[in-house]
């Protein structure tokens, strides 16, 4: 069964006070994310994440487009307890004590009262806050806020988390711990959907990823398989000081001591051996540099704005 | 369906549903205090501290406490009242915010004054209310007239009008009746012609419902008397022409003692008694007539029992 | 389903509580004890009426500020911290969330104005030394009063389901000045004519009536309140409301949170 089936979602609002214009939040959007996965929902700011994330969660509605999440209409009430949501920088009841809050979350997700007490002691050592359980969220910081979004999207124990940027605005230590309560709820099986614009992150996590931009999805599967489908580099090393005219052009190089070393596209590679070949320099090493997410992204967004280039 | 579209349904018919029931309890709740707007004129009389309580927006709760006059006037006038207790002080009240409030000064003189159930039967408090609003808006012709006209219909005290009228024609831009009325006032107060110009003016000069309707009664009522007048005068001539008194009105226009047989206002005819009394055939449609009414004539009983 | 209304219901009061709400009544004990002082300096006569006056004028007051002020900001801030979000990802349903502040804001209000109550009659009893029968009507001004909150709540709840919080503000509080003089109003819509009259008398009737939940004069007074006008005050009082309330669940349903 798949966790998420996103069937054509689509949103548009219109904007302007006097004469209304339609903005495309996102565009039809089809995406579908196994059971057990973590799927990385990955663009810029303002790419249409959240506004996706929202609309499952049923805070905004379609223009058109329906989804499905663990097999029942995402409208579905039935649906809501089954599923956990962190919404992008969270701030909370600031007159709430950490314990009160996931409490207070606890009921309404229809915890029973026994059930809760041990859940949310638990909850809170999970994500170390069972010193300042007691303390009101209005004195916490910003990652331990997250790390209190956290514990109440996972505490009642739901197949799905939906996560808004998790990472952001969190230390190195922080994002590391997030980034392992996030293996540890795959490794309980939960199906992980969280949206980032940290691309190391996703690189570090996902099984698989999408990737949105202005409203629009621009690619999707696995990290490895997205990274290879695009054209990579290549890393070349040759004895001596000096740089052959052609090579110059083709990329920067660096000379360190008697050897010489330039990064340059794959195509050119050919190029290159033959102008070391004629200068009679000594080849050290060629070896391709593999592609990371970022190239992979990098090169997306720019072709959608060279398309846009041309068509404007 | 899903539970949205329930929820939107039966939000809707709720709301629906308590809307109607919210108004028709209201409306109960309106029957039930009647006069309630008026409670707080029996806790606060005095005008300087509703000012204060005011806090600056005198001129609105000036306007608020005239609608409360004219309401509570309607409404016992409806009910043929003859306790208007309330009238002089609610009047009070809204000039005493709003000085510049002529329409009130023109309602206390039109119902203030005269005898019940037609009005308070105040014509002194009528008198100070309009003496305060001329101290205030001393060159507003409007305010003399009212003053005039209560002296010559309420007091039918003449040398009041006289003088009042006078004062007024003195004032800038007064309207040139003042002068001619107090001419009328000077020669032979009292007549008819008099008070015709008087209430024709009151209707001209007033843009107010209840007072307009209240001077096209006493107009039409006016025409009602000196019709009967005049038919009462064919009458004798008529008996001093023949000996006799006329059987009809055509016997009498045969006799040249009238030109054509008159009609009211309501376009019926008069009725000729055979004691040669002229009476007037629906006495209940003019409420101010003073002639041609059957002996013995009681003005219709109220509808509902005056309830103080 | 009741549960979730009574939990949202519940951290909504726990919450005002917590953010010094009813700091309030400090103000409004000083208030109240310096004008029973001073009235005791005055004048003899008044000084029960003074009391009474300034006392329930107080606790109407106060109790509208509180409520607009909460009521105003009840579903935005949850917004603006993206609480709301949290709360509507669970198997709550939308129409439970507003109905739930509703109450809460409603006990917010019904403590505070128990507080206030004993307040205004320990005034009573300072200037008076002992109470009496008529003294009694001085609960129905409370509970009148209490029903005046009613209304508000659900109005600024209304309001804040669709408006930024401070338009909110000015719409609850020229509603509740409106409505002061409904009955006035709906004396100057019958003076109207034509269409006008129509409009005057239709709007007249959609205002909330506070004035005939004011007896706060007439109960100085020591004037009975007529036992039918309770009732019928009740039934209305919780019938608008509910035309507020649904209003508010109605926008709030369909509602993008943006």
């Amino acid at each position: 069964m798949l966790a998420i089936e996103i069937l054509g979602l689509e949103k548009t609002y219109s904007v302007g006070f006097w004469r209304k214009r339609p903005k495309h939040a996102l565009r039809p959007l089809r995406l579908a994310v196994e059971e057990g996965e973590i799927f990385g929902f990955l663009g810029p700011n303002g790419a249409g994440k959240t506004t996706t994330l929202k609309l499952l969660m049923g805070l905004v509605f379609p223009t058109s487009g329906s989804a499905r999440i663990l097999g029942k209409e995402w409208t579905d009430p039935a649906v809501k307890a089954q599923i956990g949501f962190l919404p992008e920088q969270p701030y909370f009841y600031d007159y709430l004590t950490a314990r009160e809050l996931l409490e207070y979350y606890g009921q309404l997700s229809g915890m029973s009262e026994k059930e809760r007490g041990p859940k949310v002691e638990a909850m809170l050592g999970r994500v170390g806050l069972h010193d300042v359980g007691g303390v009101q969220l209005r004195k916490f910081s910003k990652g331990m806020l997250q790390r209190v979004g956290i514990a109440q999207a996972i505490l009642h124990d739901p197949k799905v988390v939906f996560l808004d940027e998790p990472m952001s605005g969190l230390d190195p230590m922080g994002r590391r711990e997030v980034r392992d309560l996030i293996e540890q709820l795959k490794r309980e099986g939960k199906t992980v959907f969280f949206s980032t614009h940290i691309l190391s992150d996703a690189e570090a996590l996902c099984d698989r990823v999408a990737i949105i931009h202005l409203g629009e999805l621009r690619g999707v599967g696995a990290v490895a398989e997205l990274t290879s489908s695009i054209h990579g580099k290549v890393e070349i090393v040759w004895q001596g000081t000096h740089v052959p005219e052609s090579l110059k052009n083709l990329g920067e190089c660096h000379v360190t001591g008697d050897t010489v070393r330039a990064v340059i596209a794959e195509e050119n590679q050919e190029v290159a051996v033959e102008a070391l070949r004629r200068e009679k320099l000594r080849l050290v090493s060629l070896v391709p540099v593999r592609a990371s997410l970022e190239d992979y992204f990098v090169q997306k967004l720019k072709q959608v704005d060279k398309m846009q280039g041309v068509i404007a | 369906m899903t539970a949205s579209q329930r929820t939107t349904i039966v939000a809707s018919l709720l709301l629906v549903g308590c809307m109607l029931a919210s108004v028709v309890l209201l409306r109960r709740v309106d029957q039930m205090r009647t006069m309630a707007t008026l409670d707080e004129v029996l806790y606060i009389t005095s005008p300087k501290t509703l000012k204060r309580l005011s806090l600056g927006y005198e001129g609105l709760m000036a306007d608020i406490y005239w609608t409360r006059a004219v309401q509570y006037f309607g409404r016992k006038h409806h009910q043929h009242s003859k306790h208007y207790d309330l009238l002089a002080t609610l009047l009070e009240i809204s000039t005493q915010l709003d000085p510049q409030l002529l329409v009130a000064y023109q309602f206390g003189a039109t119902f203030l004054a005269p005898q019940p159930p037609n009005g308070a039967g105040m014509p002194e408090k009528a008198i100070q209310l309009i003496e305060y609003g001329i101290r205030n808006n001393p060159n507003d012709w409007h305010l003399y007239y009212e003053l005039g006209f209560i002296y010559y219909t309420d007091k039918k005290d003449y040398a009041g009008a006289l003088e009042a009228f006078e004062r007024g024609s003195r004032v800038p831009d007064a309207h040139p009746f003042m002068k001619l009325l107090a001419a009328q006032m000077a020669q032979h107060a009292g007549e008819l012609q008099t008070a015709r110009m008087l209430w024709l003016t009151t209707y001209q000069t007033t843009q107010d419902k209840q007072i307009r309707a209240n001077a096209i009664a006493h107009l039409r009522a006016l025409q009602v008397d000196e019709d009967v007048t005049n038919l009462q005068r064919a009458v004798t001539q008529y008996g001093e022409k023949t000996g006799h008194l006329p059987p009809s009105f055509s016997a009498m226009v045969a006799a040249g003692v009238v030109s054509r047989i008159p009609v009211d206002p309501d376009g019926h005819a008069y009725k000729l008694m055979p004691d040669g009394r002229i009476e007037v055939r629906m006495p209940d449609d003019f409420p101010f007539i003073e002639k041609g009414l059957p002996p013995g004539y009681t003005p219709p009983q109220p509808k509902l029992p005056p309830s103080d | 389903m009741s549960g979730r209304i009574v939990h949202i219901a519940s951290n909504t009061f726990r919450e005002a509580v917590r953010d010094r709400v009813l700091y309030n009544l400090i103000a409004f004990a000083l208030l109240l004890s310096g004008a029973a002082i001073l009235v005791g300096e005055i004048s003899i006569d008044i000084e029960k009426l003074v009391v009474i006056n300034l006392g329930l004028t107080a606790v109407s007051l106060f109790g509208i500020v509180i409520a607009i002020f909460i009521g105003i900001g009840l579903v935005s801030k949850e917004i603006e911290r993206r609480t709301l979000y949290t709360v509507l990802s669970r198997p709550v349903r939308r129409w439970e969330f507003i109905v739930g502040k509703f109450f809460g804001l409603a006990g917010t209000l019904l403590v505070n104005t128990f507080f206030m109550a004993i307040g205004v009659f320990a005034a009573l009893l300072y200037v008076a030394h002992r109470f009496h029968m008529p003294d009694a009507w001085i609960l129905v001004a409370l509970y009148f009063i209490v029903l005046q909150f009613l209304i508000i709540c659900a109005l600024a709840l209304l309001f804040s389901s669709f408006s930024s919080p401070l338009l909110s503000a000015v719409f609850a509080f020229s509603l509740f000045v409106i409505g002061s003089f409904a009955e006035d109003l709906r004396g100057f819509a019958g003076m109207a004519h034509g269409l006008s009259r129509w409009l005057a008398t239709g709007a007249a009737y959609l205002v909330p009536n506070f004035s005939a939940l004011n007896v706060i004069s007439s109960v100085a007074h020591e004037r009975p309140v007529a036992g039918p006008l309770i009732l019928y005050n009740t039934a209305y009082a919780l019938t608008y409301a509910a035309v507020a309330l649904c209003g508010a669940v109605l926008i709030f349903e369909h509602r993008d949170l943006k």
